[in-house]
């Protein structure tokens, strides 16, 4: 039931990259990658330089001059809310469109979706999401979590055993994503050398800058229809300042939270305040108070303060 | 004698790339892909084991094929078959059902005459492999 080989289009001498560049759609990917994330250059500089690996590479396909699959797995390293999950559904879109993955689906897992509760447990699951994810990117967020030296016992080794041969085995079917906080991940790396070598692509997620974070605060406003008044804004970058210094502070993740409660306190605001009807602007102002009763003011959560923190150890 | 059952029985044996086109179309369709193994090869056998659970959720049909590499390693001499199950209303049923994996020797079936009520005969048809037990057909 195979074509025969004679009918099959002859191959062609030459091949036009901008021309292909332009067809897969990669253009509008990158594009979007550019206009929707704020920062981040040196991971779109990664992410241009493996489109144009993966241009490249398809071109030398058609012409038979490459027949391997190149190894496209991935390790993304960062801080929390750094935005390593959008990232990799771009990523997803992508390689779905230079044709790499036929569906181009993004799975999203961590170790409680890979390892068991008891022994035996762990094969069927971790199987099960490796099936889910074919033809698709698999995703595994806090990667290192994997691996616990401590215990040796750990289901652990299992599901990365498994990963390790799917990954090298099924190299045509999915592309595989590990990601997590870039000092854990290079000692899951050390103590796991199977990965690193079947790993052929480690991007770096860099902090965003107050500046870069204060952008995306007006985005996320932006999208769901608010805006700061002048001085709302100069609170929000203040704010931003002090949350950096305070515990569990997670990027854009933290000022997505901290816009959910500002939205909270301008909803109650409203309700006390309001005598009359109010307009569509008044509705979708988040106004300097609203920021400003933020606890991050007063020097974060209870638990989180120092002095207690210390007292309490 | 070569086993002729569900579709492209008469083809030759299907590639591991045929099965990935034909599961994909189901799984385009909707329908719910599984795979199953017997060594009972009787046509009336609708109950055939199960190769873990139906595959409802897969988008891609690599993962189809994966399972069945992994039935034949360990159910490699016995039939093995691709189901597609259609859930919408009205249809609940198989909608494609096809033999991916057969034994390498098929003794196929023999007919069994039964003298009844006189001179009456009824027929039946066995396997000569249902002959031996369970685990020990097909070698």
């Amino acid at each position: 039931m195979t074509e025969d080989p004679a009918t099959e289009a002859p191959r062609p001498t030459s091949v036009d990259l901008a021309a292909s560049f332009e067809e897969s759609g990669v253009r509008e990917v990158l594009q979007e990658l550019d206009d929707t994330m704020i920062g981040l250059a040196p991971v779109k500089q990664r992410i241009k330089e493996t489109a144009a690996l993966l241009l490249v590479d398809q071109a030398r396909r058609q012409m038979g001059l490459a027949t391997e699959t190149p190894t496209l797995h991935m390790s993304f390293t960062g801080n929390p809310g750094t935005g390593k999950t959008t990232v990799a559904l771009k990523m997803a879109d992508l390689l779905h469109r230079l044709g790499y993955v036929r569906k181009g689906h993004l799975v999203t897992v961590t170790r409680d979706d890979l390892v068991g509760q008891y022994i035996g447990h762990t094969a069927p699951k971790t199987k099960e999401v490796l099936k889910k994810a074919m033809g698709g990117v698999l995703f595994i967020d806090e990667a290192y979590y994997l691996y616990r030296p401590e215990n040796e016992r750990d289901y652990g080794q299992e599901a990365i055993e498994i990963l390790l041969q799917v990954m090298e085995n099924n190299r045509d079917d999915l592309v595989v994503i590990l990601a997590g906080y870039a000092d854990r991940m290079d000692r899951f790396f050390a103590s796991n050398p199977g990965f690193r070598s079947r790993i052929a692509h480690h991007i770096e997620f860099p902090d965003y800058t107050d500046d870069e974070l204060l952008q995306i605060s007006e985005i996320m406003l932006d999208e769901q229809n608010y805006t700061f008044d002048p001085k709302a804004r100069q609170a929000m970058a203040e704010y931003i300042v002090a949350r950096r210094e305070q515990p569990h502070f997670a990027n854009a993740r933290s000022i997505r939270n901290a816009l959910d409660r500002a939205r909270l306190r301008q909803a109650n605001r409203l309700f006390q305040e309001a005598t009359g009807p109010l307009d569509g602007p008044t509705l979708s102002t988040i106004n300097e108070s609203d920021i400003r009763a933020s606890r991050v003011f007063r020097g974060g959560l209870d638990v989180d303060r120092p002095s207690q923190k210390e007292a309490a150890e | 004698m070569r086993l002729r059952q569900g579709q492209f029985s008469f083809l030759p044996d299907l590639t591991d790339d045929d099965i990935r086109t034909q599961a994909q179309y189901a799984i385009d369709n909707g329908w719910a892909v599984s795979v199953e193994y017997t060594d009972d090869p009787h046509p009336r056998n609708s109950y055939w084991e199960m190769w873990g659970h139906p595959m409802f959720d897969n988008p891609d049909a690599a993962a189809v094929v994966f399972e069945v590499n992994e039935c034949r390693k360990e159910h490699g001499g016995k039939y093995i078959r691709v189901l597609a199950f259609d859930a919408t209303a009205g249809w609940e049923s198989i909608r494609m059902s096809f033999i991916v994996n057969r034994p390498a020797e098929e003794p196929g079936f023999r007919v069994v005459r039964q003298e009844v009520d006189g001179r009456s005969v009824r027929y039946t048809i066995e396997s000569y492999a249902v002959r031996e037990p369970e685990g020990q057909r097909y070698a």
